[in-house]
C-alpha cells in the first residue's frame, strides 16, 4: 500500500513536472563561439538567468566554431533548418536579412538608445540585429619609441594628419632600429582587409561602394581619392615601410612586441598581450588623411531567424541580454568593448583609468560601418584581392577599375540587392 | 665492361641511403614539427618557426597544450563520432563496391559497360558540385526509427554515412583488380556448381586482400578527413567529427600549440590504421600501380 502511494505520488510529480516542461517553448540559439570557454560561460549565464526569469520560453544554445559558422548557417537555411536566434557578424547582417535568414528585430529601441553605433544592426531602415560589444583597431606603438623619434603623441581629439603619420614612418625607418616601420597585419587575409584597411580608403575620401545609392562602386572605388589611397597603399610596400603579403604570420603575432616594428595596426583583442610585455604600449587613433580619422566597426550581433515561429520569445531573450551587467561581463571575459558607456564603467579594462579605456573612445569617435548592403559579402572579397594585388605591385588605376567592374557586375546580377 | 668494386658499391649504397633519408625527412618533418610544437607555449612556438628549434624539444616543454585542447573540445566525443562513421562507411563501402565490381566483371547483363562508364565518369565530378543538391535531398528523406516515421536526416550519423558509402573510385579499384584474377578459377567454380554468391565469398574475396586493404585505407582517409559534408548536415555538437573540431581553436587569438596537440591526437588513428594494413597496401600499389 505504502509502495503504491509512493509510486502514485512520484507519478503525479513527474507528470506535473513534465506538464510545466511541455508548456515551455524551446528557443534554439546558434552561436559562433565553440571552443571559447570564457565566452560560452558568459552566454550561458545570460541564458540561465533568462530561463529562470520566466516559464514561457527555454533557450537552448548550440555552439559552432567561428571559422565555419557562416557556412553552417547558409547550409541550414538551404535545408530549412534555421534556429530561432542567430548570431551574425555585423557586416554580413544585411545579406542575411536580404536573403530572408533574419527577420526584423522587434525590441524596445529605447533599450539601445545609448549603444555605440557599431553594435546596432540596421538595414533598410529596420533593426535586424544588436550586439553586446564592438571591436576597435588602433595604431599600436610604445611611448619610448615616440619619445626616441621625437614624435607628438596623438589622441582621439588630435590625431595625426596623413603627413604627420608618414613623417613618423620616415623617422622610424631612418632610425634603423626596426625591420619595418609599420606592421599592417598582411597575413591576416579575409575580413581583416576590408575591416582594417577600408577605413584608410574612407579617410582619403573614397569607399568600397557608393553609399548614396549602393548601386555602383564607380567613382567611390576608382575615383581620384581612391587612386590617391591606392598610390599611398602601394608606397607603403614599395618604399619599404611595411612588410607585404609575404609577411611571416609569426611576425604578425610577435613582431611588434619583439621590437621588429615601430607601429602596428592591430585590434583591442591584442592590446592586453602587448601590455603584458611592454607597459609603455600606447594605442593611437587612426591618422586623418583628409576626410576624418576612421576605423572599422560592427562585430558579432544577435537577431531572430527568418523562419522562427517564436519571434516574440526570441526578441524577449535578446532584449533581456542587453542589460549592462551582461555587457560588462562579456567584456570582462572576452576583452571586447562593451556596447554602452555605463557597461564600460562596470568593466575591468574600459572603466575610467582602465588599460583599454582609449578603445571605447576610438569606437565612439572614429568607428565607421562597412558598407551596409547585402552585396558587401562579395565586394569585401573583391576589395581584399585588389589591395593584395596593389601591394604586390599591380597598376593602381587598372586594379581599382577592374574591382569596380566586378562589384558592379555582382550588384547587377543580384538586381541591386534590394536597394 | 664496367665493373663494380666493393668501394664503388659502398659509395653508391651510401648515396642511395642519403637520398632516401633526405626524402624521408622531407615527409617526416611536418609530423615532427607538429609533435614538437604541441609541447611548446604559443609565443615560443611562433619564435621557433624561423629556426631548426622548431623541430627540437627545447625551451619551455610541457603537456599544457594537450590539457587545454581537451578542455576546449570534446575530443573523445568527436573521435568516437569520426571512428564510428568511418568504420561503418568503410565496411559498407567495401561490401557494396566489391559486389558492384563483381557484377561488372563476372556477370553478363545488358548495359553494364554503359553503367560502368557512368560510374567512372563520376570520378571527375568534385563533391562540392553536388553537395548542395545532396543537402536538399537528405534534408527531406524519410526514416523509420524509434520515433516512427520522420523526415529529414540532418543531425544524425546516417547522413554522414549512407550518402558516402558508394563511390566511383572504390568500384573502379575493385573492377581493375577483379579483371586480373584468373578466369579459370571462376569458370572451374561454375563447372563445380558454385553459385555466384559462393564464388564471390569463397573464391574472389579470399584472393582480394591487397585491394581490400588499399580500398579500405583510401576510404578511411577520405572519411576520416571529412569536413565540408558534416559541416553542412550536422548542427549538433553530439554528431560532429574530428575535422570540424580543428576550427574550435581559431578564435580571435589562434591557439597554435593547442591546434598542434589536437592534430597530434587525431593523427594517431590514421597512423595506426595505416601501420596495420601497410604491408597489404604496398603490395596492392606494387601490383596495380594505384597511387594514394
Amino acid at each position: 500500500m505504502k509502495l503504491g502511494m509512493t509510486f502514485g505520488a512520484a507519478l503525479v510529480a513527474s507528470v506535473s513536472w513534465a506538464s510545466v516542461a511541455a508548456a515551455q517553448t524551446e528557443l534554439s540559439l546558434w552561436y559562433h563561439g565553440a571552443g571559447n570557454e570564457a565566452e560560452s560561460g558568459a552566454l550561458n549565464m545570460i541564458i540561465d538567468d533568462f530561463n529562470a526569469s520566466q516559464d514561457e520560453y527555454k533557450v537552448v544554445v548550440e555552439s559552432f566554431p567561428q571559422e565555419s559558422y557562416n557556412d553552417s548557417v547558409v547550409a541550414a537555411a538551404l535545408a530549412g533548418n534555421l534556429p530561432d536566434i542567430l548570431d551574425v557578424d555585423g557586416p554580413v547582417m544585411p545579406n542575411w536579412a536580404w536573403a530572408g535568414y533574419l527577420q526584423p528585430l522587434n525590441i524596445d529601441e529605447a533599450a539601445i538608445a545609448e549603444f555605440l553605433d557599431g553594435p546596432k544592426g540596421y538595414w533598410d531602415g529596420q533593426l535586424y540585429s544588436i550586439g553586446f560589444w564592438d571591436a576597435a583597431v588602433a595604431l599600436m606603438s610604445r611611448q619610448s619609441t615616440l619619445d626616441a623619434l621625437g614624435l607628438r603623441t596623438p589622441d582621439v581629439d588630435n590625431p595625426w594628419t596623413g603627413e604627420e603619420f608618414m613623417a613618423a614612418l620616415d623617422a622610424a625607418k631612418a632610425s634603423g632600429d626596426f625591420e619595418y616601420a609599420f606592421d599592417l597585419g598582411m597575413p591576416w587575409t579575409g575580413e581583416w582587409y576590408p575591416y582594417a584597411f577600408s577605413p584608410f580608403l574612407q579617410s582619403f575620401g573614397g569607399d568600397i561602394v557608393d553609399r548614396t545609392t549602393y548601386a555602383t562602386a564607380e567613382g567611390a572605388l576608382n575615383g581620384e581619392e581612391a587612386v590617391a589611397f591606392g598610390n599611398w597603399w602601394q608606397s607603403l610596400f614599395a618604399d619599404g615601410y611595411a612588410p607585404g603579403t609575404s609577411q611571416d604570420p609569426a611576425d604578425r603575432d610577435t613582431g611588434f612586441v619583439d621590437g621588429k616594428y615601430a607601429f602596428s595596426w592591430n585590434g583591442n583583442w591584442a592590446a592586453l598581450a602587448a601590455l603584458e610585455v611592454h607597459d609603455d604600449v600606447v594605442f593611437l587613433p587612426a591618422p586623418d588623411f583628409g576626410n576624418g580619422p576612421k576605423i572599422g566597426a560592427a562585430s558579432w550581433q544577435f537577431g531572430v531567424s527568418g523562419t522562427s515561429e517564436n519571434a516574440d520569445g526570441a526578441a524577449a531573450f535578446i532584449e533581456f541580454a542587453l542589460q549592462d551587467k551582461y555587457l560588462a561581463n562579456f567584456s570582462n571575459v572576452t576583452g571586447l568593448i562593451p556596447a554602452t558607456s555605463t557597461a564600460a564603467a562596470m568593466t575591468d579594462n574600459y572603466a575610467e583609468g582602465g588599460a583599454l579605456e582609449v578603445f571605447f573612445g576610438l569606437s565612439a569617435g572614429q568607428a565607421t560601418l562597412r558598407p551596409v548592403t547585402p552585396g558587401y559579402v562579395v565586394s569585401a572579397k573583391v576589395f581584399e584581392k585588389a589591395l593584395a594585388d596593389i601591394a604586390n605591385g599591380a597598376d593602381v588605376a587598372d586594379t581599382l577599375d577592374a574591382a569596380v567592374d566586378e562589384i558592379n557586375a555582382d550588384i547587377e546580377r543580384n538586381g541591386g540587392y534590394g536597394h | 665492361m664496367a665493373t663494380i668494386n666493393p668501394d664503388n658499391r659502398g659509395l653508391r649504397l651510401a648515396v642511395r641511403y642519403l637520398v632516401l633519408t633526405l626524402i624521408a625527412l622531407i615527409f617526416i618533418f611536418p609530423l615532427v614539427f607538429m609533435v614538437m610544437s604541441s609541447l611548446k607555449p604559443d609565443l615560443q612556438l611562433l619564435r621557433d618557426t624561423s629556426s631548426l628549434r622548431a623541430f627540437l624539444p627545447v625551451g619551455d616543454i610541457s603537456l599544457d597544450n594537450y590539457y587545454n585542447a581537451f578542455s576546449r573540445v570534446p575530443i573523445a566525443q568527436f573521435m568516437f563520432n569520426s571512428l564510428f562513421v568511418t568504420a561503418t562507411t568503410v565496411f559498407l563501402s567495401l561490401l557494396l563496391c566489391s559486389l558492384a565490381a563483381f557484377s561488372f566483371v563476372f556477370l553478363n547483363w545488358s548495359g553494364k559497360n554503359v553503367a560502368l562508364a557512368i560510374i567512372i565518369a563520376t570520378l571527375i565530378i568534385p563533391f562540392e558540385t553536388i553537395a548542395i543538391p545532396l543537402l536538399l535531398f537528405v534534408s527531406k528523406l524519410p526514416w523509420i526509427g524509434m520515433e516512427g516515421l520522420t523526415f529529414g536526416w540532418l543531425d544524425t550519423y546516417r547522413v554522414q554515412i549512407i550518402p558516402l558509402v558508394a563511390d566511383g573510385l572504390t568500384i573502379f579499384l575493385f573492377v581493375q583488380y577483379f579483371r586480373d584474377l584468373p578466369r579459370d578459377l571462376i569458370e572451374a567454380s561454375r563447372v563445380e556448381g558454385a553459385s555466384w554468391m559462393q564464388i564471390y565469398l569463397r573464391v574472389v574475396m579470399p584472393l582480394s586482400g591487397p585491394i581490400l586493404a588499399t580500398a579500405a585505407i583510401l576510404k578511411f582517409l577520405a572519411m576520416y578527413n571529412q569536413y565540408l559534408w558534416p559541416l553542412m548536415v550536422v548542427q549538433q555538437e553530439a554528431y560532429r567529427p574530428v575535422m570540424v573540431g580543428v576550427q574550435y581553436f581559431f578564435q580571435l587569438s589562434t591557439a597554435w600549440g593547442e591546434i598542434m596537440a589536437y592534430l597530434t591526437i587525431i593523427t594517431i588513428p590514421v597512423l595506426a590504421f595505416y601501420l596495420v594494413l601497410q604491408r597489404a597496401f604496398i603490395a596492392s600499389i606494387a601490383s596495380t600501380g594505384v597511387k594514394g
